[in-house]
C-alpha cells in the first residue's frame, strides 16, 4: 500500500526519538505542574494558623490577621449556588434521560447545555451583573451565587444524565411492572441505582465551581469584614476567598502576599482533598 | 361474592382506584416539572444572550460594527474598540495551544502506550486532579514566581542569543506580557487536553492496534497511522475544548498580561485580552458608556466561544457520519 519504502533503521530511529520525546515531554509537563503545587505549599504553609481562619485581614503593613470572613463567605456563596444549581440540573437530567431521550426538544437542550459548558465563566459574571446587580443597584453575594449556579447547572445536568443512562432499562421496566408510578420508579429505583455516580458528579461540580474567581469579580465583589448574618451576604459586597487572593497578591506588603499564598493553599487542599475523598468513597474516577 | 382469581375485595379495589387516580395527576406533574427544569437550561442561555445585547446596546448604538476593528480604548475621550483585546486574546491563545497540544498528545501517548500500567494510573490520576486546580492558583504562581524568573533570567537570556535580533523577542524583558501569560495558559489547559486525549487513545480497540503491530509497525507508526486516525474526531474535540478554555480563561491572563491597550508584536510585549480587561476594569468602571463597551466585549467573547463550540459539534458529527457511525 505504501509506495514509499523507508529503511528499517530510519523507522526504528524515528520510533526511539518519539519515545524519548514522549518521556522528556511528559516529565517536563508533570514536573512543572508538580512544582506549582510545591511552591504553593511551601509559601502558603507559613500563613496557616488559628487566626488565619478566625480573623479579618490586617491593615496594610499590619501583622497577624487572617481570611476568616473570606473563607466563610466562599462557603456560603458556594452552598447557596449549589442549592440553586444542583436540584435544577438534577431534574433537567431526569427529563433528558427519562422523558426527552432522543426527541427533538431534548436534543436541542442537550446541545444548549454543551454550549453552555463552554461559555467562559467571566461572561457568566457579566450576565449575572446585568441581570441582578444592575437591577438591584448593588453588588451582592446572591448575584455571585447565581453566577456560580449557572456554571454548575449544565455540568450537573450532563453528568447526571450520563449516570442515569448507565442504569439498565430492565430496572425501569420491572419497577413499572410492579405498578410503581413513573415518578416513584425514577426517583426510588433509577436514581437509587445511580446514586454513587450522581453524588460524585454533584460534589465534583460544586467543588470545581467553588474555586472560581472570574464570575465573582463584579457580582459578589469582595469585602474585608464579617457579614452580619445571611442578610449581609445578600445585601452587599461579600467577602470571598478567590477575589481576596487576587487583591492581596497585588499588595506591596509581604505579609499580605503571604496571606494570599495561604488562601491559595487552602483552596488547593480543599479542592484536591474533596476530589480524592470522593473518588475513594465511590470508586468512580472516570467522570473527569 | 368475589370472582375466583380476584383476591382484592372492595376496600382493596378502592385503594387501587385511588392509586390510579393519584397516578393520573402525579405522573404528568412529575413529567411537566422535569421538562420545565430542562427548559430552564435553554431559557437561561437565551436570557444570557438577551441581557448581553440589551446591556451593551448603548455601546453598539454609538460605535456600530466599527467597534470590532477600532483600536481605541480611551476612557477620558469615551472611545472604545475591541481590536486590541481580540488581538491579545488570540495571541495568548495561540501561544498556549502551540505549547500545550503537542505536549498533551505526547503525554497521552506515554500514558496509553509506553508507560507501565502502574505509572500510567498514578500519572493519569495526578493529571485529572491537576485539571481541577482553580485558575487563581495558576495566576498567583505565574505572577509571583514565574514573572521574576522570566524577567531576570529567561527573557534576557533569549535576547542574548541570536534569537534576540528577531522582532518576536524585542522590547524590555519585564516578565509580564504575552509569552508569560501564554505559558501559564498552556500549563492550565495541559491537564485538560491530556485527559481527553488519553481517553480517546484508550478507546482505540486493542485488535486494531495489534493488527498494526502484526504488520511490523513500530509504536510510533501504530500511534500515528492507527490510533490518531481512529480517534481523530475525539482529538479534535479535545483541541476545541482546550481552545475554548484558553480563549475564556480569565485569572491567569488578568495577572500576567500587563493590561496595556495596544498591539505589540513582540512575545515580550504587553497587551490586554477580553477577559483581562473585564477582570481588571469592570468593577472600577463608573462611566455607563465604558461599562456598556465592556459588556459588549463580553458579548463578543460569548459569540466567539459559542461559534467555536458549534463548529466543534458540527465537525464531530460530520466526522462521526463519515466514519460510519463509529466513535
Amino acid at each position: 500500500m505504501t509506495p514509499k519504502r523507508r529503511s528499517v533503521t530510519r523507522r526504528r530511529v524515528t520510533d526511539i526519538v518519539v519515545k524519548v520525546v514522549a518521556w522528556v515531554g511528559a516529565t517536563v509537563g508533570i514536573t512543572a505542574l508538580a512544582l506549582i503545587l510545591y511552591v504553593v505549599v511551601r509559601r502558603g504553609i507559613g500563613a496557616i494558623n488559628w487566626s488565619f481562619f478566625t480573623q479579618t485581614p490586617p491593615t496594610p503593613g499590619g501583622s497577624g490577621g487572617g481570611l476568616g470572613p473570606a473563607i466563610v463567605g466562599t462557603l456560603v456563596i458556594t452552598c447557596v449556588a449549589a442549592l440553586m444549581g444542583i436540584p435544577l440540573g438534577f431534574f433537567a437530567a431526569i427529563y433528558l434521560a427519562e422523558f426527552g431521550r432522543d426527541g427533538r426538544v431534548a436534543t436541542a437542550i442537550r446541545l444548549v447545555a454543551n454550549v453552555m459548558m463552554g461559555v467562559p465563566s467571566i461572561v457568566v459574571g457579566v450576565f449575572a451583573y446585568g441581570l441582578l446587580v444592575m437591577s438591584q443597584h448593588h453588588y451582592s453575594g446572591l448575584a455571585g451565587a447565581a453566577a456560580l449556579a449557572f456554571i454548575m447547572l449544565p455540568v450537573m445536568a450532563r453528568t447526571a444524565e450520563d449516570m442515569l443512562n448507565l442504569v439498565p432499562n430492565e430496572l425501569r421496566e420491572s419497577a413499572l411492572a410492579l405498578g410503581a408510578p413513573r415518578w416513584k420508579a425514577t426517583l426510588g429505583v433509577v436514581c437509587r441505582a445511580a446514586k454513587a455516580g450522581l453524588l460524585t458528579g454533584g460534589i465534583l461540580a460544586v467543588v470545581r465551581v467553588g474555586g472560581e474567581t472570574a464570575p465573582l469579580l463584579f457580582t459578589a465583589l469582595s469585602s474585608q469584614y464579617w457579614m452580619g448574618g445571611l442578610k449581609g451576604y445578600f445585601g452587599g459586597p461579600t467577602p470571598n476567598l478567590t477575589k481576596t487572593i487576587f487583591d492581596l497578591s497585588q499588595q506591596p506588603y509581604s505579609h499580605l502576599v503571604q496571606l494570599a499564598w495561604g488562601g491559595a493553599l487552602l483552596i488547593i487542599v480543599a479542592v484536591l482533598g474533596v476530589n480524592v475523598v470522593t473518588r475513594l468513597l465511590f470508586q468512580r474516577g472516570k467522570e473527569w | 361474592m368475589n370472582a375466583p382469581g380476584v383476591p382484592a375485595g372492595p376496600p382493596g379495589a378502592m385503594k387501587v382506584l385511588r392509586r390510579i387516580r393519584h397516578r393520573r395527576y402525579a405522573d404528568p406533574a412529575f413529567r411537566a416539572f422535569t421538562t420545565a427544569c430542562g427548559m430552564v437550561v435553554a431559557l437561561l442561555m437565551a436570557a444570557m444572550f438577551a441581557v448581553l445585547i440589551i446591556d451593551s446596546w448603548p455601546s453598539i448604538k454609538k460605535f456600530g460594527v466599527g467597534f470590532l476593528w477600532s483600536k481605541a480604548w480611551d476612557t477620558t475621550a469615551g472611545h472604545y474598540g475591541a481590536v486590541t483585546a481580540l488581538y491579545g486574546t488570540f495571541y495568548t491563545t495561540v501561544i498556549a495551544m502551540v505549547l500545550a497540544v503537542p505536549l498533551a498528545l505526547v503525554i497521552a501517548l506515554l500514558l496509553v502506550e509506553l508507560a507501565p500500567p502502574w505509572l500510567s494510573r498514578i500519572v493519569g490520576t495526578a493529571i485529572e486532579l491537576l485539571a481541577a486546580v482553580p485558575s487563581i492558583v495558576f495566576g498567583l504562581w505565574g505572577f509571583l514566581v514565574l514573572v521574576p524568573i522570566m524577567s531576570n533570567h529567561v527573557e534576557p537570556w533569549i535576547q542574548s542569543t541570536f534569537l534576540g535580533k528577531l522582532w518576536l523577542f524585542q522590547g524590555p524583558p519585564m516578565g509580564l506580557g504575552f509569552l508569560t501569560a501564554g505559558l501559564v495558559l498552556a500549563l492550565m489547559v495541559l491537564p485538560f487536553i491530556t485527559a481527553v486525549a488519553r481517553d480517546v487513545l484508550r478507546m482505540v480497540p486493542q485488535v486494531v492496534k495489534e493488527a498494526g503491530y502484526g504488520m511490523g509497525s513500530t509504536t510510533w507508526e501504530v500511534t500515528r497511522k492507527v490510533s490518531l486516525r481512529y480517534g481523530l474526531s475525539g482529538i479534535v474535540g479535545a483541541f476545541f475544548l482546550g481552545l475554548g478554555r484558553a480563549l475564556g480563561e480569565t485569572m491567569a491572563v488578568a495577572f500576567l498580561i500587563g493590561q496595556t491597550y495596544d498591539m505589540q508584536k513582540s512575545l515580550f510585549g504587553t497587551g490586554n485580552t477580553i477577559t483581562s480587561t473585564l477582570a481588571n476594569t469592570f468593577a472600577e468602571a463608573t462611566d455607563s458608556l465604558q461599562r456598556s463597551a465592556l459588556i459588549e466585549l463580553g458579548l463578543v467573547l460569548f459569540v466567539i466561544t459559542g461559534v467555536f463550540q458549534l463548529l466543534a459539534h458540527l465537525w464531530l458529527r460530520r466526522a462521526r457520519r463519515r466514519m460510519g457511525g463509529r466513535a
